[in-house]
């Protein structure tokens, strides 16, 4: 064998070993949380209230507040996130202003997550006066995601072919009408896509909603968006690590992890069969 | 397909028949004005050539347009080359029926010197040629081309035939009938320049008509129609 | 005959480069002008300063007057949104909208207001038969319309800018693409079309502007050498760069 294919061979052996090691590693995780937590996942796991200091019972109003949190965070960053993504790419000239705004939104998608927790701190619970709280927690989870809302919109954006933006000007179309009747409809499943994959990674955070209002022990349903709320990553770190009987909630702490585990994959997933399913409608 | 180009050789087409047309009229005017001794249907035909040395140019111009713009090729490009071959033949049969017109006018004032037999034996001859050559050109037919080719020895025999008489029945037994027999031998001659150069627009045609032929039929070239 | 789009002095600026210098011409109704000259010699340039498609380029400037039945398209009140209506547009590459056939066709229509639904399929039938496409296309209207082949991609660009009905037709290299064939089809359908639109059409391809431009203007680095009647500029040019440049004797 010559020194070119000896090479070659190297670099393909050297690929498929860094593949195995990331495969490996996930192999691993899911493993040790799939095998010490599926003995804990019941019916009553998933639907009933904690009890007795969170030693016993289920971890339904962690999950709903995780779910609303969530729900508040893809209310703010989306309809932002997407017109900030339409302005910038669509509309706004090139010059070092615009060039200057693109490079903060990329830091900002950078920067902590904790960093955004003591922000949300500041301005939503304290300035804004929201109290700590469903709201504070999701408006801040919002701020985290929407540099990753507007990157992937943008990307979205930047991939339909800008011949469908000339094809349709030249037809007689203004600006708006353009980018609203044959620019966005290719653009959403993109868009989307990558909403979606980042509301999976906020719905996972912890540091934002650590002071904005995520509570430990709340044995009931939150009744209001001003309350504050349990919450699958925050429950998972004080069982792990805040809690005074660890050692006896660890079954409990693993049985939170695989639902959280399996929350964020089935969004990720269903993003993938949306933008799947989105695309071949627009073949068809 | 239909082509907006095949209006274009329409045109061009139609031109040259025209041109045939004042050609074949010029020699059948100016042979009646040496049957009937008539001083204006001969100056008629001197004068209408102006209109067949302007049809010539138009033609030209046309075909090279053509061939500039439209860059024609295989049977289109054969066709527009040879037209403007035929063109130019057309045009020099023209001038050929001028001169026997100039050569009545000659006539004119003198007195008959023998009746007319065999020049108009030659003159019909020369017609049927030109006009056959014509019609092998429009329907690409290489059999009645060279059919007019083979009538080319029928015409140079006549015309050896008028020469002999004028000369040795006339000429050489008296002088004096040489101002009337010589522009008879002229015309003659005129005559049979005219049959020249039907036999050579027939051999064009048949370079015309060959070249396709030979890529698409090469039975027809055994064939006899 | 009234000159149906008169450019005076048109002078085009990207950024501060200098694309067009001083472009003066007078063009006819329905007839087809070919617009040639070597790459980069502005003839897109003009042609897309004629629909103003020019703006959407940051940068872009223009100065001079374009003048559409008499009127500057460049005056302040006019709308853009208008002027491309009444001046379509046919670009190098095909770029049919990732829709249906008819979606395609339709398109400009809808985008324009029309809602009639009984007007919007007759329009499409009519700009599909126009554009010689009907009859390969009639029975598979809801097929999108990348199943078609380039050629027919390019008719059915075309036919989607016939359908909003406009009086001047730009098109830039429509063939450029195209396989010789189809190629034909689009020149005789060019020809075709002329009787009932102004054509001007930009090729690098001089034997096609000579095949079908009633009119010929040969551009070189942003000017207009010369202009005139197609069969002129083909066998006797006045300018001698003009018959170097035809006859390949550079550029």
């Amino acid at each position: 064998m010559n020194k070119k294919h000896f090479k070659e061979l190297m670099g393909f052996i050297l690929l498929k070993i860094c593949i195995s090691i990331i495969g490996l590693i996930l192999i691993i995780i899911l493993y040790d949380i799939i095998s010490k937590g599926a003995g804990k996942i019941s019916w009553e796991f998933l639907t009933s209230m904690p009890r007795k200091g969170m030693t016993e019972g289920g971890i339904l109003p962690a999950i709903v507040g995780t779910v609303m949190v969530t729900a508040i965070t893809a209310i703010l960053s989306v309809p932002l996130g997407m017109g900030c993504a339409i302005y910038l790419n669509e509309y706004a000239k090139d010059n070092k202003i615009t060039r200057l705004i693109r490079m903060s939104i990329r830091n900002l998608s950078g920067v902590p997550s904790i960093v955004y927790g003591l922000f949300g701190v500041v301005l939503f619970v304290q300035l804004m006066h929201i109290g700590t709280c469903i709201l504070a927690a999701g408006l801040t989870l919002g701020l985290m995601t929407l540099p990753w809302t507007i990157t992937a919109s943008e990307e979205a954006l930047k991939n339909v072919p800008n011949s469908y933006r000339d094809g349709a000007l030249a037809l007689g179309a203004s600006k708006w009408q353009a980018i609203r009747t044959n620019v966005l409809p290719y653009a959403i499943p993109g868009m989307l896509t990558g909403t979606i994959l980042g509301l999976a990674r906020a719905a996972g955070e912890t540091a934002p909603i650590l002071f904005t209002g995520a509570a430990f022990y709340l044995p009931f349903l939150p009744k209001s968006l001003f309350t504050q709320f349990m919450a699958l990553p925050y429950h998972l770190y004080i069982m792990s690590t805040q809690h005074h009987a660890i050692a006896k909630v660890r079954p409990i702490a693993y049985g939170t992890a695989l639902v959280l585990i399996v929350l964020v994959f089935t969004m990720n997933l269903s993003a993938i069969i949306l933008r799947y399913q989105l695309r071949k409608r627009r073949l068809e | 397909m239909k082509r907006h180009f095949d209006e274009d050789l329409k045109k061009l087409n139609t031109d040259i028949l025209k041109m045939a047309t004042l050609a074949e009229e010029a020699i059948f005017k100016s042979i009646e004005a040496l049957k009937n001794r008539d001083k204006e249907l001969a100056q008629s035909v001197i004068q209408e050539d102006k209109s067949v040395d302007e049809l010539e140019l138009t033609v030209e111009e046309i075909a090279i347009d053509l061939l500039a713009l439209k860059q024609p090729l295989a049977r289109d490009l054969r066709f527009i080359t040879t037209g403007m071959k035929i063109n130019a033949e057309l045009e020099r049969i023209a001038d050929l029926a001028v001169n026997i017109a100039q050569r009545v006018l000659e006539l004119s004032d003198k007195p008959i010197l023998k009746p007319l037999i065999d020049i108009p034996k030659l003159t019909d001859v020369a017609r049927k040629m030109v006009k056959d050559v014509i019609d092998a050109f429009v329907n690409s037919d290489e059999t009645l081309a060279r059919k007019v080719i083979l009538s080319d020895s029928e015409a140079d025999n006549l015309r050896n035939l008028i020469q002999e008489e004028l000369i040795n029945d006339y000429m050489s037994k008296d002088a004096s009938t040489a101002t009337r027999a010589v522009p008879l031998l002229l015309i003659a001659r005129h005559l049979e320049r005219i049959c020249d150069h039907a036999t050579n627009i027939a051999e064009d045609v048949i370079y015309m008509v060959q070249a396709k032929v030979v890529k698409h039929h090469p039975e027809k070239l055994k064939n006899n129609k | 005959m009234d000159v149906k789009i008169k450019s005076e002095n048109l002078n085009f600026y990207y950024n501060e480069v200098q694309a067009l210098k001083d472009i003066s011409m007078d063009i006819l109704p329905n007839k087809v002008v070919g617009i040639i000259g070597p790459s980069g010699c502005g003839k897109s340039t003009f042609l897309r300063s004629i629909n103003r498609m020019n703006d959407v380029i940051f940068g872009a400037k223009s100065e001079g007057k374009l003048l559409i039945d008499g009127k500057n398209i460049y005056d302040p009140d006019v709308d853009v949104v208008q002027i491309r209506r009444r001046v379509g547009m046919v670009f190098q590459k095909s770029n049919p909208f990732p829709k249906t056939i008819f979606d395609n066709v339709a398109y400009g229509l809808r985008v324009n207001g029309i809602k009639d639904k009984e007007y919007v399929i007759q329009k499409v039938e009519k700009s599909l038969k126009d554009a010689a496409l009907w009859n390969e296309v009639k029975d598979r209207f809801s097929k999108s319309a990348f199943d078609l082949s380039g050629g027919q991609q390019q008719r059915l660009c075309i036919a989607r800018a016939l359908a909003v009905e406009p009086e001047v037709l730009l098109m830039d290299e429509p063939a450029s693409a195209l396989d010789p064939t189809a190629t034909l089809k689009i020149e005789e359908l060019i020809q075709e079309l002329k009787k009932k639109y102004t054509i001007i059409i930009v090729t690098h391809n001089m034997q096609q502007a000579a095949r079908i431009s009633d009119y010929t203007a040969f551009f070189m680095m942003g000017e207009l050498v010369e202009y005139d009647i197609t069969s002129k500029i083909f066998t006797k040019p006045s300018k001698k760069i003009t018959e170097d440049y035809i006859t390949g004797r550079f550029g």
